[in-house]
């Protein structure tokens, strides 16, 4: 037989959250439903959906922006690499606005930054790709409020409970501290686990800036058997 | 090694929004085609009109490839085109995200009301929330009356 582990006190953020305000009418209030998992322990297959890592150019120019290189590696939480898992990335340019017509922040859009991508693990867990830094933007929440510098990760594990949607952030940004979306997870050390890490090594001279951000999924473990009678 | 922790999708995720992937059937496979539709509402009953809805079923088999995602529309909407699960395990395990939510929301819809683990747990009020309407109607209320079950495992 084998479960998910639950997650560590802390370590995910509770569905309501004062601080960000558009939890009030969307948390749910009646408590959740423990269940064993059965489909939810399966799939969903690996989708043959084209690959796109390299996010600093588009309709045939180069983005504006500070060029970084982003990698890491996707494990599960016994450390096991997940290897061809689907990861989607989508991100603000580097002025702050997205390629979204509902994003009306007063900041110029780029042509050749559209700030999509999709990249996939290779068999050790390893993904990279290439885009611009993503500049911080205002967002309403409360007054003077601006989102950190962040990008926006979908990952795909091995199974369905393995599904996470997340942000990666930059090291240093002074706005992490005031941030509710990332302040949300009550845990510090979660926190910043959500922060990239500069890579000297990354990066690549006279080219691009590297950033380190791995990431672990929930993976399903064996149980002990219970002793019968 | 701890599991990374969840953020929002937020308002602006639609670039992973492309609509062929709410059509299930459209890479082959068999078995009864049928439509899932409804809409996520909030806590004021206000519709959600930035949601990502996102569907998994184990059967039936392949080539059937039973993962789809639709974003909600101006009303809330969100339709699903698919094969109807297998008898065995008549319910496809759903996923909500959005804005104002910074972690999914994991529930499952039901086709039938069958005697099963999570069904038998839950007083009728509840359980109905987790049962389609043929066919195949599902409305989605994130908090409040009529408040949809929603899962831990």
């Amino acid at each position: 037989m084998t479960a998910y582990r639950p997650f560590p006190p802390g370590s995910q953020p509770p569905y309501a959250v004062a601080s960000y305000g558009s939890t009030a009418l969307r948390a749910p209030r009646q408590p959740l439903v423990a269940i064993d998992p059965t489909i939810e322990r399966l799939g969903p297959p690996l989708l043959q959906l084209p690959a796109h890592a390299d996010l600093s150019r588009a309709a045939g120019g180069e983005a504006l922006g500070e060029r970084i290189l982003v990698a890491g590696r996707v494990t599960d939480e016994a450390e096991r690499p997940v290897a061809h898992a689907m990861i989607e990335l989508w991100q603000a340019n580097a002025a702050g606005r997205y390629h979204h017509e509902r994003d009306i922040h007063d900041a110029p859009l780029d042509p050749h930054f559209h700030g999509a991508g999709r990249v996939f693990t290779d068999a050790d867990g390893r993904y990279r790709f290439v885009t611009i830094k993503p500049g911080a933007y205002p967002w309403r929440n409360h007054a003077n409020a601006w989102r950190p510098n962040h990008i926006h990760f979908s990952l795909f594990g091995a199974s369905w409970g393995a599904r996470l949607v997340t942000q990666m952030y930059f090291p240093g940004d002074p706005l992490l501290a005031i941030d509710p979306i990332y302040q949300s997870v009550p845990d510090a050390a979660a926190r910043a686990r959500l922060v990239a890490a500069f890579d000297l090594a990354l990066t690549q001279p006279e080219w691009a800036l590297g950033y380190r951000f791995d990431i672990v999924l929930r993976g399903l473990h064996a149980t002990p058997m219970e002793h019968a009678p | 090694m701890i599991v990374t922790a969840s953020q929002t999708i937020g308002p602006f995720w639609h670039p992973l929004a492309d609509p062929a992937l709410a059509d299930l059937t459209r890479l082959g496979g068999t078995g009864e085609p049928i439509e899932l539709h409804g809409q996520v509402f909030d806590g004021s009953g206000a519709p959600i009109t930035d949601a990502c809805v996102e569907i998994w079923q184990a059967t039936p088999a392949a080539p059937f490839v039973g993962w789809g995602r639709c974003a909600t529309d101006a009303h809330g909407g969100f339709a699903f085109r698919t094969f109807a699960p297998d008898a065995d395990a008549p319910y496809l395990a759903v996923a909500i995200l959005a804005r104002g939510l910074v972690k999914p929301l994991w529930t499952r819809v039901y086709f039938a009301d069958i005697d099963d683990a999570l069904l038998a747990q839950l007083p009728p009020a509840r359980r109905a929330t987790l049962l389609a309407q043929p066919r195949w109607r599902w409305d989605i209320r994130l908090q409040g009356d009529g408040e949809t079950v929603f899962l831990d495992f």
